[in-house]
């Protein structure tokens, strides 16, 4: 409930950011970031909002953690954790702007 | 001494063998120059002890150092009465929404998910923002947001009940929780004896680092911001052994790639907008002055627990179930106890038929070392 899973910003529409997490689009609310956010960006998203935007230099390191859990299996607590984070962003064009 | 790190650095795929083998050995020599026996620190985030088990990063410390985990699940402290108001308005024809974990938390008579199989409304959600989808999708019916979490996650219901338009139907009742004041009971509790403590670096993204430094200064126990990778925890805990074994109680950023001191002010300025803090118990540890987080009177209108009478006098006061008894999650999250210590873990209690909350949240500790094999014997 604390991991927050990263992905990359494809378009921004208000309040909504429209997001790819490993190939997935979905949408991630931009209510919480503290910096402005645009195509291209990578955000960190916590229960459905992008609590901070991750600088480019640092996404390597952050990304790694990710993709070894999200190649477990759903049992395993962590893996678990991100694929709820991914639940928690609304499926992309479902009009919630 | 067995060489540091053998078989974490060829088993738990770290990125950087050599970086986690002298982390590891640091700590090792920072233990023994220490000299005390034990030496406690504790951490407060159930994703800390989620990797610290499942890369089983304590069969590297030494004996001596005891990392233990504290209040760090805020389903696990969530009181009977605050599931019980979540239940009563299930049986009240109110749909209850909530995070998954809530389901199965125990009340005084029943959880949400029996009310559920008696015919309550209730869904899960992963998103705050869900709830609101779920209350336009209902109209006609009463929703309310059985809100829980920490700091980072009343962040979302903060932006959530800042929206300008909101489903009329939709009301939030808050069972969000302020971890700070629970690290203060914790670190005047005479049992626990915590040297240290390790703070989530995700919550401290929000707040900042800053936030610790009265803390620090009042209690006068070192804190360090760490991140959850591996390698970030143990590079948090080669810092925080540091300032213990220098005596020096400060606040230091072991996260810098995600937290700054002043945190994410966009955030806390909509959390203190929406949320105010309130003492109340936390279940099985203390009652923690301030530790709730309840909306404040502007939003009265959004708040469950004046829209709705909640009528909890018919759960009665019957003592617990026998079982229920016996568990000692508080003792546990209160830093004075281990799962080994309760008789029922792994027996009785198990994550299918759980008896107490630190077994049904996957932040529960109980959980956690049920599925990754707890701590090793050393
Ligand atoms: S094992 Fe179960 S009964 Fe024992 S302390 Fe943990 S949650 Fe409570």
């Amino acid at each position: 409930m604390c991991l927050g899973v990263p992905g990359r910003v494809l378009e921004v529409r208000g309040p909504v950011a429209i997001v790819d997490f490993w190939g997935v689009k979905r949408e991630t609310r931009l209510d919480v970031v503290d910096e402005p956010v645009e195509a291209g960006d990578w955000i960190l998203n916590h229960v459905g909002y992008a609590i901070r935007k991750i600088p480019a230099s640092e996404v390597g390191e952050t990304l790694a953690l990710y993709e070894q859990l999200l190649q477990e299996s759903g049992i395993d607590l962590m893996s678990a954790d991100v694929r709820s984070e991914l639940e928690a962003t609304a499926p992309s064009g479902s009009g919630d702007a | 001494m067995p060489s540091p790190l053998t078989g974490v650095a060829t088993d738990l795929k770290f990125r950087d063998p050599a970086k986690a083998r002298e982390l590891s050995a640091a700590v090792v020599r920072l233990c023994a120059d220490i000299g005390r026996d034990p030496i406690t620190l504790m951490h407060v985030c159930g994703s800390h002890e989620q990797a610290i088990a499942k890369y089983g990063l304590r069969s590297n410390f030494p004996p001596a150092l005891d990392v233990i985990m504290g209040p760090g699940c805020p389903v696990c402290v969530t009181d009977l009465p605050e599931v019980d108001e979540a239940v009563a308005l299930a049986e009240q024809g109110v749909r209850v929404v909530t995070y998954g974990d809530m389901l199965r938390v125990p009340g005084t008579a029943r959880s949400l998910l029996e009310a559920q199989a008696d015919g309550g409304a209730v869904d899960v959600i992963y998103s705050a923002s869900q709830a609101v989808d779920l209350a336009w999708a209902h109209p006609g019916q009463e929703v309310v947001f059985f809100a829980t979490g920490f700091e980072t996650t009343a962040v979302a219901t903060a932006a959530l009940a800042l929206r300008p338009e909101l489903p009329p139907n939709l009301s939030i009742l808050s069972a969000h929780k302020y971890i700070l004041p629970a690290m203060e009971i914790v670190a005047q509790m005479p049992a626990t004896r915590v040297e240290g403590f390790l703070a989530a670096g995700h919550a401290a993204t929000i707040t900042g680092w800053g936030l610790f430094e009265p803390f620090v200064e009042r209690y006068r126990l070192p804190v360090v911001v760490a991140g959850f990778e591996p390698l970030d925890i143990l590079a948090g805990l080669v810092k925080l052994l540091e300032l213990v074994r220098d005596g020096r109680a400060e606040v230091a950023n072991a996260f810098p790639r995600c937290v700054t001191r002043e945190g994410n002010r966009n955030a806390q300025e909509q959390l203190w907008r929406v949320f105010e803090t309130v003492g109340g118990i936390w279940r099985g540890i203390a009652h923690i002055p301030d530790g709730n987080l309840r909306l404040r009177e502007e939003f009265a209108g959004l708040d469950a627990r004046r829209r709705f009478t909640i009528d909890l006098a018919h759960f009665g006061t019957d003592a617990p179930a026998a079982l229920t008894q016996q568990c000692i999650c508080g003792t546990i999250m209160a830093g004075s106890a281990s799962p080994f210590d309760c008789a029922l873990f792994g027996k009785e209690c198990l994550p299918d038929m759980p008896v107490g909350a630190c077994m049904v949240s996957s932040e529960g500790t109980c959980r956690i070392w049920h599925t990754y094999g707890g701590r090793p014997k050393l």
